[in-house]
């Protein structure tokens, strides 16, 4: 056997294991019914959830908890899957100051009694790029 | 007024440079075809070189337009209008033009275009297929921004869309056509940094750089020269290699500079997109430095300088077709180029696979086995690692390409980027860095000399004991500093120390020799100390706002979590880390004056960028604005004033972090300040203020009837009221004579200090008005109710508010500085290495035999897809 080939055995090795390994890092999008699953199994590895915020009538958003003065590092909100699933999160950290604007919410975390611990909270906001009003347009109407 | 002339000329302007670019890629490819290399037909090549240039004019014409457009704030358009803003700095408006994809792609076609030029005149034999390949990319590129519509085909963006065109729906156009906003939406406040101003041009010549050998490598192939090409391709992948890597690190610095997430590379696919071809750009240059030494290594070297290429149009894919959608912070919006952005990609990978395998068995190979002391293999082992490390990033990267791909066929996926992206990437990373040090250092020294088994012995055994007894006193005081250390770190430091040593022993050396000789070695100490650099910085950065009360607040938990942001109140000094933190106001920038001013200091009228001072505004002994004067401030920031005293040393300093309110993204986006030791920086960050847009709650009017002299108490503060005058700030209230407006001083005697507060009283066409006055600091307002004349009294209400707070993250990275003196020093030594090869023309290529027929097996051809 040459070296070469020796050489390109080895490649193909590394290469092998970091797709495996990739595999194994790799998480999932999930509702918060797997969620929990997962959980009970003992499962806690990480997944991320996509949900959105639920708003009252007057388009506040409900079961927001932040009080800096008490704990600057506690953040709990309710977040509503895909599935119309509602939990409790908690996010150890700041609550993200363009939270209250953002209309989808993805989280990476997991289950822990009861109340899905997050560790990064992703937003979508509206984007700049979406059509908005401009101002002074209706002012230059009249 | 509306003005569509411009536009018109720019949207021309790209049609003529889309049909140039066309003219120029088949003339100068009909020029070349079917003939040898260098033998031409001069026709075409007349009619290719008059269409580039037409090409090349036609695109700075687009740039002079959409430049015209931003500077003159011309709002009807739409690039205009969502990028920039009526007070925007100039320097500034240059970012606007990049903000969008349009400019970028912009950016990417003048470089191109420059070097395009460039291989026009001294590309000499190669001018014909090089340039077909550039004016191909052209056209490809060009097609982006043409924003044409043939049916229902919509072929690129242009951005020279009309406002009203691109939102048709608006109610204003029926009333008003012609309709123009006065302002624009602004520039992105995270991109108002002096590092978007030339980082995005250095990314983008880095970009355009690659084609270059790209083309080279396409032509020789085309062409059957499978050899002559490494030389004029060596040194554009010098330039690629140096500009590009500059770039990544500049963008690194950026988000260091301006983002929060509290270091400088984040592993988000952007960032990875451009780190993958740069790796694979390094990998190509030793493939190509192989082949000038040692004959070796040619196929090696196309397929990877072709893959560079490649991987930078995959990057662009990346970035800018949508397709990371939730996996990205920050990449562009998906302006519904996909598809053109696939075929792109897919013509180029098919071109270029397709070369490959029709020549592959007529590139030279070397038949000769290297042995282990051949620096050569060393070498090669360098750039496969280097090729191994850019396939695990570009593998994990493109996960949320595979969802796009399955769903695209039907499957549904759910397969996310690893929650953990530091730590998934780190694992990686880390021992590709442990491989690039050791290899550098051992091929480096190998290199320069004969090597046996005794010569190789001396020369590396006082790096390597050297080495060892660094990294061993190192571990020493890691520990001694109460600092666990692992073992990969281990090995990391000692390679990595290896690397720098044996470099430096090798430059030393060559240094006798020739000077120029030592670019190689040079940046491979860059590379090194980069490392090192990273390896502290990150892995041992401490953040050290801890929150220390002692409380623990969690309600569902009993484990400690991490409490890593301490609340400070406004005067109040808290302990953090071996630091006394105290937040000290709110500033803002004054444009002409040195550093922040008091917000307290200034009076906000009805224009928000211009306020009244309320005591002269000085630096030492200069007064840059007397009391009364108007001054026109920045109002978008706000900086918020944090000093640290070390509570042992006593030494202070002060940090301004800032926070823009900013409606259009949502919230506060928050900038960290850094100070800056030689051995490690302090970054500070807001992670939180009282909410902003919400008025603040006053607690009920309490008041108090007093006359001049009296003193009261006021929110736990002392106050003297001195006197009632005439009031001095009346501008903005629009008196006119007759009126009447009065004002009490109040003097308080707040923790630290005292203030001045003057609510006032206004009476005007027989109309009472009020303007309260406010002491952020101490949470005070104001506010003057009413005048007993005949008994002399006067009324003033006084409410309260809950202090001003903010909420700071505090982290500490340790020599942070060898990361950014190693980038340096690699640009430096990539630049000898330009330099060195300055005068090696085309005409002086040897003519080396280029042996052997034996086919040694595909190398490399794992991450070419």
């Amino acid at each position: 056997m040459k070296k070469t080939h020796i050489f390109i055995m080895a490649i193909i090795a590394v290469a092998i294991a970091i797709i495996t390994s990739t595999a194994g890092d790799a998480s999932v999008y999930v509702s918060f019914k797997e969620a929990r699953e997962r959980a009970s199994e003992g499962n806690l590895t990480k997944v991320h959830v996509v949900g959105r915020l639920p708003r009252d009538g007057a388009k506040n958003i409900m079961g927001l908890e932040y009080n800096p003065t008490v704990d600057p590092n506690y953040f709990a909100f309710t977040l509503v899957d895909t599935n119309r699933i509602a939990q409790r999160v908690v996010y150890f950290n700041p609550k993200p100051q363009d939270f209250d604007k953002s209309e989808q919410v993805v989280i990476t975390g997991a289950m822990r009694n009861n109340t899905f611990v997050a560790d990064k909270i992703l937003l979508k906001c509206p984007s700049k790029y979406v059509e908005k009003d401009i101002e002074g347009a209706t002012a230059s109407v009249n | 007024m509306l003005n569509t002339l411009i536009g018109d000329a720019g949207h021309l302007s790209v049609i003529v440079a889309f049909v140039a670019a066309t003219v120029a890629a088949y003339a100068y490819f009909k020029a070349g075809r079917d003939r040898a290399l260098g033998d031409t037909d001069a026709g075409w090549l007349r009619l290719g070189r008059g269409a580039f240039l037409v090409h090349s004019l036609a695109v700075v014409s687009v740039i002079v337009c959409l430049f015209a457009i931003i500077h003159g704030h011309r709002y009807e358009y739409y690039y205009a209008w969502s990028h920039s803003s009526n007070h925007l700095p100039v320097y500034y408006m240059i970012s606007c033009f990049w903000e969008g994809q349009e400019g970028s792609f912009l950016l990417w076609i003048f470089w191109h275009v420059c070097i395009g030029l460039i291989l026009m005149r001294y590309a000499r034999r190669w001018e014909a297929p090089v340039m077909a390949i550039f004016a191909g990319v052209q056209l490809f590129l060009t097609s982006m921004i043409l924003g044409v519509v043939l049916g229902d085909l919509k072929i690129g963006s242009s951005p020279f869309i009309l406002l009203r065109d691109f939102m048709p729906d608006l109610p204003v156009w029926k009333t008003n056509p012609n309709f123009v906003p006065k302002d624009g939406t602004g520039l992105n406040a995270l991109l108002q940094n002096y590092w978007m101003v030339i980082h995005p041009p250095t990314l983008f010549l880095g970009f355009a750089l690659t084609l270059a050998p790209f083309a080279y490598a396409v032509a020789g192939l085309w062409k059957g020269e499978y050899t002559k090409w490494v030389r004029p391709a060596m040194r554009w992948t010098l330039w690629g290699g140096m500009v590009l890597g500059v770039g990544i690190v500049m963008g690194a610095y950026w988000a260091y500079e301006t983002l929060n997430f509290g270091g400088y590379w984040n592993w988000d696919p952007v960032e990875n997109a451009v780190y993958i071809p740069w790796l694979v750009l390094v990998a190509s240059l030793h493939g190509l430095v192989l082949w000038q030494r040692s004959r070796t290594a040619l196929r090696t070297s196309f397929v990877l300088v072709i893959a560079t290429f490649l991987l930078i149009l995959y990057a662009t894919f990346l970035t800018r077709s949508g397709v990371l959608g939730n996996a990205s912070v920050h990449s562009f919006t998906d302006l519904g180029l996909s598809g053109q952005l696939i075929i792109y990609l897919a013509a180029f990978v098919v071109l270029s696979i397709v070369l490959l395998v029709w020549r592959w068995k007529n590139i030279p190979i070397s038949e000769k086995e290297l042995t282990t002391y051949n620096p050569e293999l060393w070498v090669f082992v360098g750039a496969t690692v280097l090729c191994l490390g850019a396939f695990q990033v570009l593998f994990t990267t493109s996960i949320p390409v595979y969802n796009a791909f399955l769903g695209f066929i039907g499957i549904k996926s759910n397969l996310a980027l690893p929650a953990d992206q530091i730590a998934h990437y780190t694992k990686f990373q880390l021992w590709m860095g442990v491989g690039v040090a050791f290899f550098s250092g051992l091929a480096q020294v190998m290199w320069w000399q004969k090597n046996d088994k005794s010569s190789l012995t001396n020369t590396l055994t006082v790096p390597a004991i050297l080495s060892l007894l660094g990294a061993a006193l190192v571990i020493l005081l890691v520990q001694y500093y109460g600092h666990k250390m692992d073992l990969v770190y281990i090995v990391l430091l000692t390679t990595a120390l290896f690397g720098v040593l044996a470099n430096v022993s090798m430059v030393f050396t060559l240094m006798r020799r020739k000077v120029s000789l030592s670019g190689g070695g040079i940046a491979h100490i860059g590379i090194a100390l980069m490392l090192l650099g990273v390896l502290a910085s990150a892995g041992y950065s401490n953040i050290i706002s801890q929150n220390v009360s002692g409380l623990l607040y969690s309600r569902e938990f009993d484990q400690t979590t991490n409490q890593d942001n301490v609340l400070l109140w406004r005067n109040d000094p808290a302990p953090m880390g071996k630091y006394d933190v105290r937040y000290t106001g709110q500033f803002w920038d004054v444009p002409g004056v040195p550093g922040y001013v008091d917000k307290q200091l200034l009076y906000r009228t009805a224009d928000e960028y211009k306020t009244l001072a309320r005591a002269d505004i000085k630096r030492g002994d200069k007064v840059y604005y007397k009391a009364g004067d108007t001054v026109e401030i920045s109002p978008e920031n706000t900086f918020y004033r944090v000093e640290y005293k070390d509570r042992k040393t006593g030494e202070a300093f002060t940090l301004y972090p800032r926070a823009q309110v900013n409606e259009e993204m949502g919230g506060l986006l928050a900038s960290p300040d850094i100070q800056k030791f030689a051995d490690h920086d302090i970054y500070s960050h807001i992670s939180a203020v009282p909410p902003v847009d919400k008025e603040k709650d006053w607690s009920e009017v309490k008041e108090h009837v007093l006359s001049v002299g009296d003193t009261i108490f006021l929110n736990d503060y002392f106050a003297v009221f001195r006197a009632v005058e005439p009031a001095h700030q009346t501008a903005g209230l629009g008196l006119q004579k007759g009126d009447l407006a009065i004002q009490g001083d109040f003097l308080v005697y707040g923790e630290k200090k005292q203030y001045h507060i003057h609510p006032m009283f206004v009476v005007r066409n027989r109309l009472i008005g009020r303007v309260p006055d406010e002491i952020e600091d101490l949470g005070l307002r104001l506010s003057f109710l009413n005048v007993d004349t005949q008994k002399g009294k006067f009324t003033f209400g006084v409410s309260t508010t809950q202090k001003d707070y903010i909420i700071l993250k505090a982290v500490e990275k340790p020599f942070i500085n060898l990361l950014w003196s190693g980038t340096l020093l690699m640009a430096v030594g990539f630049g000898m290495a330009i330099y060195k090869r300055r005068r090696e023309t085309d005409a002086a290529v040897e003519t080396a035999p280029a042996t052997g027929t034996t086919v040694r097996p595909v190398q490399q051809s794992r991450q070419v897809a």
